[in-house]
């Protein structure tokens, strides 16, 4: 099945060439250019890892991430910023980012986090349906 | 008069920091598009080699966008050497008109983040003011941020100049709302020993929604 991902920038021109390559590498990729925006798609699809920037209008990709961890703590969100401090880098794993990225980042570098995202993603929710078992057969009298 | 020179020199320090950071950041986001566009015509490269005929459209396309991102970071790149070049004479006759364009300029990002509008008037006009430069933008870029906390977002400043009789102007930026304009602008000790430097004075017109920056036509040491 072809990981599918949601990336997340102000820049549209490149939100629409980046969408375009990794297409073209038989991923499945919706596109946002603000944060209001991916958070309704994040709350209507799941995806395999998220690509947000980190400086945007309207919502800092901090922010951003934030609210999106605490709907779906299993989405894995990678950071790709032209912004990127050592600080802000600590601060994004801290809230749940699973890497951060600068730009301009090599696309078959960005590839292998995406497949790592995707898999580690499967592990989560693999455990959490797991748990959702495990609970339903210890409260449930049969 | 004794300037409070280490306030006024780490506040210099810390706004072209500031600056520089935001440059480095537009100069990154329009390489990553670069750098993207030539990715992808390496795919089509790729592609081609295997028997998939090229797109001349595509092809055209594609040069177009790394050709207005090249034009994108040669503006960058001026404005940021008109920038840095600020700093190379203390004391300088200025066209305020050019200054206030430079700042509008190398405050887009700070303002297209907090979803603020900057509109200079068209055209701004030219006002000549011999006075400590560097400062001066660093003083109308504290005027900025205050008048943008105010619009919020959604907001426009307006900025324009209105000389003086006396000579010097006032920098106005207006668009801000009157229920925003509740703590008097510019009170800390950097943009006090700033007004110092260039012996300007601030003020607020909540009538018309204004904050207003006076300057004097010339600061004593520059002819």
């Amino acid at each position: 099945m072809p990981e599918k991902v949601l990336l997340v920038d102000d820049e549209k021109d490149f939100l629409d060439v980046m969408a375009e390559r990794m297409r073209a590498r038989g991923m499945e990729v919706k596109t946002a250019s603000t944060p209001s925006e991916a958070l309704a798609l994040v709350a209507n699809e799941s995806f395999d890892a998220i690509i947000l920037d980190l400086q945007m209008p309207e919502m800092d990709g901090l922010e951003t991430l934030k609210k999106i961890k605490s709907k779906k703590p299993e989405l894995q969100i990678i950071l790709l910023t032209g912004h990127a401090t050592v600080q802000k880098g600590v601060e994004a794993m801290k809230l749940g980012a699973m890497d951060l990225l600068e730009k301009p980042a090599d696309l078959s570098d960005l590839t292998a986090k995406i497949q790592a995202a995707s898999s580690k993603r499967m592990l989560l929710v693999e455990k959490q349906s797991e748990e959702k078992i495990k609970k339903i057969l210890t409260t449930k009298a049969w | 008069m004794t300037l409070p020179a280490e306030i006024v020199g780490t506040a210099g320090l810390e706004f072209f920091g500031r600056i520089s950071a935001s440059i480095s950041h537009e100069i990154r986001n329009a390489l990553a598009v670069i750098n993207e566009h030539a990715g992808l015509l390496e795919d089509m490269t790729l592609m081609a080699e295997k028997g998939v005929p090229l797109d001349p459209g595509r092809l055209k396309r594609t040069a177009g966008a790394v050709l207005k991102q090249v034009q994108r970071v040669d503006g960058i790149v001026k404005t940021m050497n008109r920038f840095a070049h600020s700093v190379d004479e203390p004391l300088k006759r200025v066209d305020l008109a050019e200054t206030v364009e430079l700042i509008v300029r190398l405050f887009a990002r700070f303002a297209a983040v907090r979803q603020v509008g900057l509109s200079p008037e068209s055209p701004l006009t030219s006002v000549s003011v011999a006075t400590r430069p560097f400062q001066l933008q660093n003083l109308i870029g504290l005027c900025l941020d205050y008048a943008m906390q105010s619009a919020g977002a959604g907001g426009t400043v307006k900025l324009s100049i209105a000389p003086l009789p006396e000579g010097g102007a006032d920098i106005r930026f207006a668009g801000l709302p009157v229920s925003a304009l509740t703590e008097a602008p510019l009170t800390g000790e950097v943009a006090q020993a700033l007004l110092g430097a260039t012996r300007a004075v601030v003020s607020l017109r909540a009538e018309s929604g204004e904050l207003i920056l006076r300057l004097p036509a010339k600061i004593e040491g520059v002819s």
